[in-house]
């Protein structure tokens, strides 16, 4: 069954999600459009980086399908898959040598040569991917010297210059200060819009996600709801989030408060 | 600076001859003495041209290593990759006494030598690259390199106790490493296993680069893992095969080399790296034989022991100059 709306990016349909004979969650269901912005919210090992590799074709779908632009994810070979989705992980690069420029380029990979050779529509793009982040007086600098909240940006850099229609990111904002996680999430949410792509990442920032987010997904392992932030507030999905003996929300500020 | 140190390591020798003679022969004109030309024509040019390979080879499968698992202390040796392909020449050098007829083929023993090496060095390296994808941690897999190492040294002691003294000092004469007494022959084949390990390192520039991110990234790059690791394995095997066969094993060229290359030109990209190595491991190769050869006297060090006590200090003044390791 094709989903029946041709401007979905992604669309995802009962998918069940895990490693061989472990299902961690099941029961996956949303639309992602092109020019939206998702954040993926769940307690700690519920399943979030597990989702995005499953979606990244990092690791098999366990059931139901997954669609890209449309198209089944496991009818894409590899090299077609890095041209509409590209991915920024936990990990940090192995190579902390590379300059800003040596990264952001490696970002084009897909589209080179077998040597790897540029073309002038790759340098438009690096440069294009350099200025939305701001980075272009940082480009020759090496990554083991920039701060945390730089290299975050090089990183979301190097996943736009890969020029995809769908960039996922695992939890674009750990270690960063308010100031700059809130830099980074606004700075998705302009490029979502500008560029239309559809962006999703993983996140604990549930009160900025909230205000900030087009839509979010809520994994609590068996519902698993999905929808706009003032819809999800309605049917009282992030109440459902943390044990409630502990944190409780509080709907109308959108905000989470300790039990004492 | 190879031509010159190429130039430069043919006109020195144990037998004193004029550099410009030495220049004119091979260039193939004609010179007076008839016994110079041979000493240069299947001594000298041949050695200068085994130093160059072997150089370039083991500084190659060095930076293949180092990228492929994102370790700058990897290199042919410690990953046990050079132990096994002593293993190899080992078992077939001391363990092939059983055959007596053996040794009658010289040819057939060159090729086997090189045969045996390399399946040596191979085995140790897939070995190696299946416990990597089980393992996931790179400081276990260099310590399984450094026992694959030592049980190959065990193995090979073991060999050596009973073999006879013979086949003994022929071993141990292998293990000094040498680059001399190479036949054209041997030196065709050194070079076209060389040549295309070179060709097969070219194919994987571009996936080396995306490996410096990460398995994960590569793969969300198009990166096809699988066959990249394969690549480059079975490169460095044939590298490290032919040359620890044909010349011995040579310590510290595979480690040092990409880290000087590093230094050198300050960049990551294998497209400047790969041959980057080539040329300084063929330079630092063809230095270490000049001065092994201790021009114009009749005795020959170990080139193992020259190459670590020239390059050494060389990798150590490099890192304390830059003040910092970079990979």
């Amino acid at each position: 069954m094709k989903p029946n709306n041709r401007y979905t990016a992604l669309t995802v349909k009962d998918v069940s999600i895990g490693y061989e004979n472990t299902k961690i969650v099941s029961n996956i269901n949303f639309n992602v459009s092109p020019g939206e912005l998702t954040g993926i919210i769940g307690v700690n090992g519920i399943g979030k980086s597990t989702l995005l590799r499953t979606l990244a074709g990092l690791q098999p779908v366990l059931s139901g399908t997954i669609y890209l632009n449309g198209k089944h994810l496991n009818k894409y070979k590899s090299k077609n898959l890095a041209c509409v989705l590209s991915l920024v992980l936990t990990e940090s690069v192995a190579t902390k040598n590379m300059t800003v420029l040596e990264l952001v380029t490696l970002g084009r990979q897909p589209y080179t040569n077998w040597i790897g050779k540029l073309s002038k529509n790759d340098t438009i793009k690096i440069n294009e991917a350099l200025e939305l982040l701001h980075l272009e007086d940082l480009k020759l600098k090496k990554c083991y010297q920039l701060s945390d909240g730089q290299l975050q940006r090089v990183m979301i850099a190097r996943a736009l210059a890969q020029d995809t229609s769908v960039i996922l990111l695992d939890e674009p904002t750990t270690h960063l200060d308010l100031f700059h996680k809130v830099q980074i999430l606004k700075l998705l949410k302009s490029i979502a819009k500008e560029t239309q792509k559809a962006i999703l990442f993983t996140s604990h920032e549930i009160e900025i996600i909230i205000q900030l987010c087009d839509s979010i997904l809520v994994l609590n392992g068996d519902k698993n709801s999905f929808g706009s932030p003032a819809k999800l507030n309605e049917i009282k999905a992030f109440e459902t989030l943390f044990p409630t003996d502990t944190v409780s929300y509080d709907p109308k500020t959108g905000t989470f408060r300790l039990k004492k | 600076m190879l031509g010159l140190s190429l130039i430069l390591n043919i006109s020195l020798g144990s037998v004193e001859i004029p550099f410009i003679e030495t220049i004119r022969s091979a260039l193939g004109q004609k010179i007076a003495n008839g016994s110079w030309e041979y000493i240069i024509w299947n001594y000298r040019i041949p050695k200068a041209i085994t130093a160059v390979l072997v150089g370039s080879g083991l500084a190659l499968s060095g930076l293949l290593m180092q990228t492929l698992f994102r370790n700058p202390l990897a290199g042919p040796f410690v990953l046990g990759i050079s132990s096994g392909a002593s293993l190899g020449a080992a078992i077939l050098i001391m363990g092939a006494s059983a055959f007596s007829a053996y040794s009658s083929f010289q040819l057939l023993d060159n090729i086997s030598l090189t045969v045996a090496a390399s399946f040596g060095s191979t085995a140790v390296l897939l070995t190696m690259v299946v416990l990597a994808s089980k393992l996931k941690d790179t400081m276990t897999l260099l310590i399984m390199g450094l026992m694959f190492g030592n049980i190959s040294s065990a193995i090979v002691s073991v060999l050596s106790y009973f073999s006879s003294s013979e086949k003994l000092k022929q071993y141990i004469y292998w293990s000094f490493g040498s680059l001399g007494d190479l036949t054209w022959f041997q030196l065709c084949l050194l070079s076209s296993i060389v040549g295309i390990a070179i060709c097969m390192s070219v194919f994987s520039i571009k996936g080396l680069n995306a490996l410096l991110l990460g398995d994960n990234y590569a793969q969300s790059l198009g990166v096809n893992l699988k066959k990249l690791r394969y690549l480059v394995i079975v490169a460095t095997g044939l590298l490290v095969g032919a040359i620890t066969a044909l010349s011995g094993p040579i310590a510290f060229i595979g480690i040092a080399v990409p880290h000087l290359a590093r230094q050198i030109f300050d960049t990551t990209d294998h497209k400047i790296l790969a041959p980057a190595v080539l040329v300084y491991g063929a330079i630092l190769m063809l230095l270490c034989d000049t001065v092994a050869q201790l021009p114009n006297s009749a005795s020959v060090l170990p080139i193992n022991a020259v190459t670590s006590i020239l390059g050494a200090p060389v990798v150590i003044w490099v890192l304390i100059r830059k003040k910092r390791m970079l990979f």
